[in-house]
């Protein structure tokens, strides 16, 4: 479980996010939504901890990450997995290498063991025959499942996901959440997922927090966020409906 | 930001770099690496210019030295002092400054705006010292070694000029070549081309990993690299000068 107690953060004279509490469950899909510049990627790399948060407190299984050293930082950041939003896969490594490479720097298994362990985490997201390709050679939704590979590799306790699916079509963009909740049920992995796809809310969203500038505005699950009494929230899905029934 | 604060951040941003890597086989591995990349891939371009410059520098001197009084060996004498305490560990360490440091500040501004910076703190990895580390040391090793063959390939290109434009036969190159030799100048050469390596890999360094915004920024980091390690090995160049030769 990962609980966000008032948290505020600002970027010079601007405030960014306004207080926010949170509790983030284990074994669950989390989703953060929200429109556009509305503070949920600013969460979401708090809770990570990329940016370091003004005041207030971020708690993994009761253990606040706020106020550690560098070193105990670095030591439970090997418990987080993340999936960047552009995949953020190390251009000049081969897919393996990608998926091998936290393997490399934080375990003593053999070279013969953490290849075994690269290829059961690649044929987990359904990559096969690819090990020896560059991430500029293999698709977008192949390169986000490369990245759930590769953050699942130290079996971690904690999955933060940023807009897993911007950019890919609705079909491969299904196949990654389908992954991403199937992943959080097998391993028991606390997952927080940033998005404003919502077909990804209705589909794995068990607990959901919507962000409105910098404030949570609302909490629940997909079967209780369709008649919130919530306005922002009303406005977000019907705006959101509006452009899916235009398209069609 | 006001230059103060680069100073200050430079200087963090170093003592980040500077702690000890996780995996000292992988740590080992990534030196090798950026070895071939900053020094083997910089032979050729180090080859032409010392050729070229060891070449111009003979043929101005011998032109300028027209007094009967003077022997022609001065000419191959001046062409030595030249490259290896100037030309060598300086314009070459500028030209790398462009090629090299362009280079590292590109790759590694591009990681971050590609969040590959942001991956690796995630996983606990020290960026910092990953990443710039052993480019800093591969510079280190590397730029002494290119200043060594630089000397050695300037003063053929000098011969070579000398020989065929017939202003100082190969007897009079050699003796030159040989007169008042001081190794100390080598060593001066060398010291002040590690500092080089040094400033070049860090300054570059550390223009990419602050970079910001997109696709224009890492272009203006890359920029702003090249202009900030020329100014300051130059600035260097002469403090060491001042401190080792005065």
């Amino acid at each position: 479980m990962i609980e966000a107690i008032n948290v505020v953060k600002s970027f010079g004279e601007r405030t960014i996010l306004h207080g926010i509490d949170a509790t983030f469950e284990t074994g669950k899909t989390n989703l953060i939504i929200g429109k556009s510049g509305s503070g949920k990627t600013v969460l979401l790399k708090s809770l990570v901890g990329l940016y370091d948060i003004d005041s207030g407190d971020i708690r993994y299984d009761g253990r606040s990450t706020c106020n550690l050293g560098m070193k105990q930082k670095n030591l439970m950041r090997q418990e987080v997995g993340m999936l960047f939003q552009g995949s953020a896969l190390f251009d000049s490594m081969t897919v393996e290498d990608n998926v091998r490479f936290p393997l490399d720097m934080f375990t003593d298994m053999t070279l013969e063991e953490r290849r075994e362990r690269a290829n059961f985490c690649l044929h987990r997201v359904n990559i096969i025959n690819s090990n020896k390709l560059y991430p500029s050679e293999i698709s977008g939704g192949m390169q986000k499942r490369v990245a759930i590979a590769r953050a699942i590799a130290l079996n971690p306790k904690y999955l933060f996901c940023d807009e897993p699916n911007s950019g890919l079509d609705p079909v491969t963009a299904a196949v990654i959440d389908d992954l991403i909740s199937e992943i959080t049920k097998e391993y028991g992995i606390t997952t927080i997922m940033n998005t404003h796809d919502m077909n990804s809310v209705f589909s794995i969203g068990e607990k959901i927090i919507f962000i409105n500038e910098g404030r949570k505005a609302w909490e629940g699950s997909s079967d209780t966020i369709v008649g919130s009494d919530c306005e922002p929230l009303d406005e977000f899905i019907s705006t959101t409906r509006n452009i899916v029934t235009k398209l069609k | 930001m006001s230059p103060i604060s680069h100073i200050g951040r430079y200087f963090v941003f170093m003592t980040r770099v500077c702690r000890q890597p996780l995996k000292w086989r992988i740590f080992g591995n990534r030196i090798l690496d950026e070895i071939e990349k900053i020094g083997i891939d910089s032979i050729g371009i180090v080859t032409i210019i010392s050729f070229f410059v060891g070449a111009v520098v003979c043929i101005q001197t011998a032109n300028n030295l027209g007094n009967p009084l003077i022997p022609t060996s001065t000419v191959a004498y001046a062409v030595r002092e030249c490259i290896i305490l100037e030309f060598s560990p300086t314009i070459i360490c500028l030209v790398l400054a462009g090629k090299v440091g362009s280079n590292i500040s590109s790759e590694i501004g591009t990681m971050r705006i590609t969040e590959q910076i942001d991956a690796l703190d995630i996983m606990g990895v020290n960026s910092a010292n990953h990443l710039v580390a052993p480019k800093v040391i591969a510079m280190i090793l590397s730029v002494p070694v290119l200043v060594i063959y630089s000397i050695a390939i300037g003063i053929i290109g000098g011969y070579v000029a000398g020989e065929y434009t017939g202003l100082v036969p190969t007897d009079a190159f050699f003796e030159g070549i040989h007169f008042i030799f001081k190794p100390y100048y080598v060593a001066y050469s060398l010291f002040k081309s590690t500092i080089f390596g040094f400033i070049i890999a860090s300054i570059a360094s550390y223009c990419g990993y602050y970079t910001h915004g997109g696709a224009l920024e890492v272009g203006k980091s890359s920029t702003t690299a090249v202009v900030i390690s020329s100014i300051v090995v130059l600035m260097f160049n002469l403090i060491i000068t001042q401190l080792l030769l005065s």
